[in-house]
């Protein structure tokens, strides 16, 4: 391990063999585990200089920063200038909308822990859910029966998604990987002997979500990365290095043609990326603590955010800035999901002080609040058809609402 | 609301609080704000707390304030379960020392001297409760070879209670009692001192955490199994700032829209989709969820499309590629002008970049046969430009060889086959729907 080259910051007595995982912050990108050949799993890394290497005069360095920050406020200033009205006060002519009656119509009891992550199958009933215990489920809603049960190695599964032909589900969370498991119509067999291992990462798994194909999977990490995968192969297709912290979500545009994605860290910042190239193109940083949870506006030309700083915010990507914050004094604890409804006047938001609270997005204003859950809402989607949203929380149950 | 804090706030004023700390500091500022003496509510009852937390309905004055109860901020002075009730009961402030952002981690043997002490204390309110009589003795057995020193502790301890003033002992073993209520919460009820592993690693000072309530040695905690050690903040290298210079550089290129424009164009979007959100308009025949009646689904899954899904097809080409039954009629109609090659090709680069990479290569050569190749038997038209980057891009195939040539004739079909189908007849027809099967069932 000491013959490779600047890859952990150890001093020889410090080099025992516990230092394996190790993740750099600040500009430079993760590190690679300790076997890590070039042809890995994608961890491109800028190498420190060491001691031996020439010295980076401080000078350029300086004056660099100052170039940096020079561009990044002219680009502030820049963004200022179009700023010609809110939102909200556009939306004044908007007709306020009425009372809502949103109730829990389905209750799914099966976990035994924490549910962290929930995801729909796009046949707009069936669900698959995860939790700490390990388990990850696969329910059909409508009827609130267990279809299939699946028990990972590790606890903590904090992510999972449905493949777009229904005949898959992909999660993963402590083991740093994401795994398949095809769903068999059988239902004795044991799911767990199919599983297929497909993104490997060197920190926590924390979102997934297949592409709109069974054969891709872009997933986000702990160890400050995103990474779109091959799934037969588990080959690495695309890295995307930006954040500076963990990455705690990612959300795919909704477009037909478009090849783009958004993710939200504990850097504060959301991201938005080209698949193709892996490059960041737009980024947004406006939120006050860790982003936890990231969504489009249904037409792709907007985001919203879920923050632990307790407010949601949406970003426009034509007008490049936040256009709207969601808040109230009262509302102290951190989102921890959110979702829009089809036509992209309601943002749901599932916070961790229980409750459900339902935003007008264009006028900026809370419409409802949803009580039932008996701890924190951990995850909430709504339906491929905008029928109901479903919300999972930490009191180790899921609830559909419409 | 400047509140004086030592929670590790950076120098610049700049929060850079773990997720926690950014809630117990809104909590305590709540707390300090109760607690003023001129605006704070009059430390008898709880009634007026109802009516201090601004702009509140009470039932979310009540669920946040039970919050705060159960993170420990203030309790009712009788009772083990950490709620917030309108019904007159008094409640206590909990004394600073026992908040939460000392980051307590209190360990069991804390927690067995504190159970032992209390069936020493002779009195019939400091009985133990069942649970708590049940985790002392497990930890008797847990702790079998330590009991001595345990009970030793325990003695010494009751014996300084003993020592003080009878109301100050009296409001001591109550916030004593809360506080291990908040980190030995009543069976059924919740424990928030569970933290979400993701952010648990991230206090920003680790070795504040305080584990030990009554002076006992403990071991020290390992790392988070998330996160090994704190990263330290490191200049940046000349190549990264030149990155960033370039990234800096091009979002200034970027060409943005004025906020009036696209406030305008959100607008329109969400007004044009309202009549198609089931949270506003209800769904033909109903919502499933609602009335558990799942014919909807039925319906959409049949090749028939409703007038409202066909009238959808008119909102944007993007709505007809969606839509599998869409993508069928517009390939008819295409059929009917000779054109339908180029839906084909930008169906089959779709395709493409859904298959397994190593399915791609020979994929690749085949659509170039099909539809690029000199001679191809359903040749499509592109511009000269993408037909000779295509030609390249061919001779080292991957999932976007074909990707200027795709958006070249998505835009073709956008600004001139999509509107004329609008157009047509054959949608027009579609449009006026007969009347639905469902409707004449009876």
């Amino acid at each position: 391990m000491l013959g490779r080259a600047s890859s952990c910051d150890v001093t020889p007595a410090a080099s025992a063999v516990s230092c394996v995982i190790r993740s750099f912050r600040g500009s430079l990108s993760p590190v690679g585990k300790i076997n890590n050949n070039n042809s890995g799993p994608g961890e491109r890394y800028l190498p420190r200089k060491m001691a031996a290497q020439e010295v980076q005069p401080s000078e350029t360095i300086a004056k660099l920063k100052l170039e940096s920050e020079t561009l990044k406020t002219k680009l502030e200033e820049e963004r200022a200038k179009l700023h010609d009205v809110e939102l909200h006060q556009v939306a004044e002519k908007v007709e306020p909308l009425g009372q809502f009656v949103m109730k829990t119509r389905r209750t799914l009891k099966g976990h035994g822990n924490k549910v962290l992550c929930m995801d729909w199958c796009k046949d707009k009933r069936r669900i698959v859910s995860s939790s700490q215990d390990g388990k990850v489920i696969v329910w059909d809603a409508f009827t609130t029966n267990k279809e299939h049960a699946v028990t990972m190695p590790c606890t903590w599964v904090m992510a999972c998604a449905y493949a777009p032909s229904g005949c898959a589900v992909a999660c993963g969370g402590l083991d740093n990987k994401c795994s398949v498991y095809p769903l068999s119509l059988d239902k004795n067999e044991n799911l767990a002997a199919k599983k297929k291992s497909v993104a490997m990462h060197t920190n926590y798994l924390s979102a997934c979500s297949f592409t709109n194909s069974d054969m891709q999977i872009l997933t986000s990490s702990g160890d400050g990365t995103c990474a779109l995968w091959d799934v037969e192969s588990g080959q690495l297709l695309q890295s995307f290095h930006g954040h500076a912290a963990d990455v705690l979500c990612l959300d795919l545009a909704p477009s037909e043609t478009g090849n783009t994605f958004v993710s939200g860290g504990c850097d504060k910042k959301a991201n938005v990326w080209d698949m193709r190239t892996g490059q960041c193109i737009q980024s947004f940083e406006t939120h006050e603590s860790d982003i936890n949870s990231v969504r489009y506006y249904p037409s792709g030309d907007a985001f919203a955010s879920g923050s632990d700083d307790a407010t949601c915010r949406l970003y426009d990507l034509r007008a490049d800035r936040e256009v709207a914050i969601y808040s109230k004094e009262s509302i102290i604890f951190g989102a921890s999901s959110v979702d829009f409804s089809l036509s992209g006047r309601l943002l749901f938001g599932g916070y961790n002080d229980y409750t459900i609270n339902v935003w007008d997005v264009l006028k900026g204003t809370r419409v409802a609040i949803l009580f039932g859950h008996e701890n924190r809402v951990s995850t909430l989607r709504v339906s491929p058809d905008g029928t109901a949203f479903c919300s999972g929380s930490w009191d180790h149950t899921l609830r559909v609402w419409a | 609301m400047a509140q004086t804090n030592s929670y590790g706030q950076s120098s610049n004023g700049v929060s850079d609080e773990s997720p926690n700390m950014l809630v117990y500091r809104k909590m305590e500022d709540i707390i300090a704000r109760m607690q003023d003496e001129k605006i704070g509510i009059p430390i008898r009852t709880v009634k007026s707390f109802l009516s201090k937390i601004p702009s509140v309905f009470s039932v979310e004055a009540l669920h946040l304030g039970t919050l705060m109860a159960a993170h420990g901020y203030f309790f009712p002075i009788s009772d083990h379960v950490l709620t917030l009730k309108d019904d007159g009961t008094f409640y206590r402030f909990q004394t600073p020392y026992f908040w939460p952002s000392n980051c307590w981690e209190p360990e069991n043997t804390d927690y067995a001297v504190y159970l032992c002490k209390r069936t020493m204390q002779n009195k019939a309110r400091l009985e133990l409760a069942d649970y708590e009589a049940e985790s002392l003795a497990r930890l008797q057995r847990a702790f079998a070879r330590k009991w001595e020193f345990i009970f030793m502790q325990a003695e010494a301890q009751a014996k300084v209670d003993k020592k003080r003033d009878k109301i100050e002992r009296k409001i001591l073993d109550s916030q004593e009692r809360a506080f291990w209520d908040v980190h030995r919460p009543v069976p059924g009820c919740v424990n928030t001192t569970e933290a979400d592993i993701k952010k648990s690693s991230r206090m920003k000072q680790p070795h504040k955490t305080r584990k030990s309530v009554y002076g006992l040695q403990n071991d020290v905690r390992g790392h988070s199994p998330t996160h090994t050690t704190t990263p330290e903040v490191r200049e940046p290298t000349v190549e990264v700032l030149q990155q960033q210079i370039q990234y800096w550089q091009a979002q200034l290129d970027r060409h943005r829209l004025k906020m009036s424009k696209v406030a305008e164009s959100l607008l329109s979007y969400t007004e044009q989709y309202m009549e198609y959100d089931p949270f506003f308009t209800s769904p033909e025949p109903c919502n499933p969820w609602i009335s558990d009646d799942n014919t909807l689904w039925e319906l959409e899954a049949s090749k028939e499309p409703g007038q409202q899904r066909v009238r959808r097809w008119g909102f944007s080409f993007d709505e007809v590629l969606k839509d599998p039954v869409g993508r069928e009629q517009f390939l008819k109609f295409l059929e009917s002008e000779f054109s339908s090659e180029n839906l084909q090709f930008w169906l089959a680069v779709q395709e493409l970049k859904k298959r397994p990479v190593q399915e791609v290569p020979s994929r690749v050569r085949e659509i170039w046969q099909e539809f690029l190749a000199p001679g191809a038997p359903n040749a499509i038209n592109v511009d000269s430009k993408s037909y000779d980057k295509t030609t390249q891009n061919v001779k080292d195939p991957g999932r976007y060889t074909f990707e200027d040539a795709q958006e070249h004739i998505y835009k073709l079909m956008r600004s001139d086959s999509y509107s004329r189908f609008i157009r047509s007849s054959a949608y027009q027809e579609l449009l006026q729907a007969k009347k639905k099967k469902s409707k004449n069932l009876f």
